[in-house]
């Protein structure tokens, strides 16, 4: 059984994003880490290896982004998946949620998964619309936003919260599961994993190589397109302060409310 | 096909308030584009009746499908199917994870353009214009789409319910073949409650507490300042937290909690995700306090104290209990 983790690479939370002003896509040079996110679908992975709980021969890493993405690919190995997948291709620049989610189902099938983990959302983007596109073209069943994940008679048994309280939903493998931070706590990788990680396999694919139809993706073949940005109407800015005096933090905080007839 | 269709989600008999929100303003975006507002309602849970009742909102038709609800993928194979037999320019869908999945997943089912954390629809020049928050909210970008339909998927409370006095809209009950894959997931058990029932949603002073508590025993410290506000006060939660079995889920705002809009938000040791933003940014007064100087929260928050909040609530609430006390 193979489980196929989805990936990605995005800027440190750290760094102040910006939008490129001529093209209206988010400007993603910077310091860069591996998306929080997720290290909880690849830390899930490796639970339910270790559980036994399926047969898990193989965890597969999958991204596709520039060549530095092979950093999230490493640290993913240093995290526990036994190989990775490289999309890495010029044609794939500026590609959209529904762009970026083909051309992966398109290198996932080469991989034939069982089950298919993501983190819930990209730190970068604010989007958590992959995996219900991802499962789209593998015509697999899908779940998003998963809290607790146990395997039943061959079976996925999700919990997750929606809109009216938590739902507990059965899903049959193959599938594709986005995995909320909730539903584990990722282990550190050891020094020896960190180092080890290069040594990985680690497979460089193009979109000729996977038949992905070159118009269906990149900036030219994104079907919703930036048009113009502008300025939201914002609150003032806040005050914002350090407590370095806990006594007169506390006089401020009181005084602003008292200011403002909270008290 | 300027006409515009809506997933109008329900649960227990109600429609869900953002998707009449939704609903409301596919009426008018519909009138702007000189077509007509549709509702998609799934699921048995609605019956025609309640279906009809659409028309107060301004569907001028509803589609009813029959099926298993709360899952997004048999909810695809349907608006596809409705779809394919009518154009649409506009797919529309109010704020909500179920929204999200659907409207996800029907962009990969009809190659469509896909626009998130919509706050407004528009036509320029003809066509279909999504505006969309980025960055924190720091920027709207504005979205068309070279697909024909574009598929908006609005931000939670983005557009309000309203009214419009048509009367009631006709039914019509439509078969749709589910896909095969839609068919392997099965919802065992639907919409439970989590955690004692606490209210929120009407208090004047929220103290909410986030992950940076540190520990399920860092609530105390936010009960403890909720009184010493007094009455009308009460103390909410964050999605991670209550995931965590830190808090009830009574108590959760965002996303797939609770919309609130007190006269004073205090939030402690949040983050200020755009999932729990979404339900509280109506919030007359917002303060927050938290060590992570880099916190989102700070972007929006009126007075922010970047520290360790073991070290301030305590004597914040022994501050707020002399003030009124000496009243």
């Amino acid at each position: 059984m193979r489980i196929c983790v989805l990936v990605k690479e995005v800027p440190d939370a750290a760094v102040r994003k910006r939008l490129d002003p001529v093209s209206g896509r988010l400007d993603r040079s910077g310091e860069r880490t591996l998306n929080p996110f997720d290290t909880h679908a690849i830390e899930a992975a490796v639970q339910i290896r270790e559980s036994g709980a399926l047969p898990v021969e193989e965890i597969v890493a999958v991204t596709m982004g520039p060549a530095s993405a092979v950093r999230a690919l490493h640290k993913a190995v240093s995290l526990g998946a036994d190989r990775s997948l490289h999309l890495c291709d010029e044609a794939l620049a500026g590609s959209d949620a529904p762009a970026t989610g083909y051309a992966l189902a398109r290198a996932l099938e080469c991989e034939r998964p069982d089950l298919v983990l993501l983190g819930q959302q990209s730190d970068d983007g604010e989007c958590y619309a992959l995996a219900a596109i991802v499962a789209d073209h593998l015509r697999m069943p899908s779940l998003t936003q998963v809290v607790k994940l146990d395997v039943l008679d061959g079976r996925l048994r999700c919990e997750r919260q929606a809109e009216y309280g938590y739902d507990t939903v059965e899903v049959e493998l193959p599938a594709v599961i986005g995995v909320a931070d909730a539903l584990n706590e990722p282990r550190y990788p050891s020094l020896k994993a960190i180092m080890g990680a290069r040594r990985q396999p680690l497979e460089r694919l193009t979109v000729a190589q996977l038949g992905i139809e070159a118009d269906r993706v990149g900036a030219a073949g994104a079907a919703a397109r930036w048009r113009a940005s502008k300025q939201p109407a914002r609150r003032p800015a806040g005050t914002i302060f350090e407590d370095r005096d806990t006594d007169a933090t506390v006089e401020r905080i009181v005084a602003w409310l008292e200011e403002r007839r909270l008290i | 096909m300027p006409d515009v269709l809506v997933y109008a989600l329900h649960h227990e008999g109600a429609f869900n308030r953002n998707s009449l929100g939704a609903l409301s303003e596919a009426a008018r975006l519909a009138g702007e584009l000189g077509g007509e507002a549709h509702a998609l309602v799934y699921g048995d849970g609605a019956d025609a009746a309640l279906c009809a009742t659409l028309g107060r909102y301004g569907a001028v038709k509803v589609h009813r499908v029959a099926g298993p609800e709360g899952l997004a993928q048999p909810v695809v194979d349907a608006m596809a199917h409705v779809m394919r037999d009518h154009a649409f320019a506009c797919a529309l869908f109010g704020g909500g994870l179920l929204g999200f999945e659907i409207g996800a997943g029907l962009a990969a089912r009809l190659r469509a353009g896909v626009a998130m954390e919509v706050i407004g629809v528009s036509v320029k020049d003809g066509r279909l214009v999504a505006e969309r928050t980025i960055l924190g909210d720091t920027q709207i970008s504005e979205v068309e789409f070279a697909s024909e339909v574009g598929i908006v998927i609005a931000r939670l409370n983005a557009f309000e319910p309203v009214e419009s006095g048509h009367a009631a809209a006709p039914v019509e009950q439509v078969v749709v073949e589910p896909s095969l894959f839609s068919t392997r997931a099965r919802m065992l058990r639907r919409g439970e409650q989590r955690g004692a029932d606490v209210a929120i949603e009407g208090a004047e002073v929220l103290v909410a507490g986030g992950r940076g508590l540190g520990r399920p025993e860092g609530f105390e410290l936010c009960e403890e300042l909720a009184r010493a506000f007094g009455p009308g006060s009460a103390v909410a939660a964050t999605r991670a937290v209550v995931d965590a079995g830190w808090y009830p889920y009574a108590a959760q705002i965002g996303q797939t909690g609770k919309t609130v809009a007190p006269k004073l938000y205090l939030a402690a040791g949040v983050s200020g995700q755009v999932q729990h933003r979404v339900g509280m940014l109506a919030s007359e007064n917002i303060v927050a306090i938290n060590k992570d100087a880099g916190a989102p929260i700070f972007d929006f928050a009126d007075l922010g104290v970047v520290g360790d909040l073991n070290k301030i609530l305590p004597k914040l609430a022994a501050a707020i209990r002399a003030r009124r006390g000496g009243r």
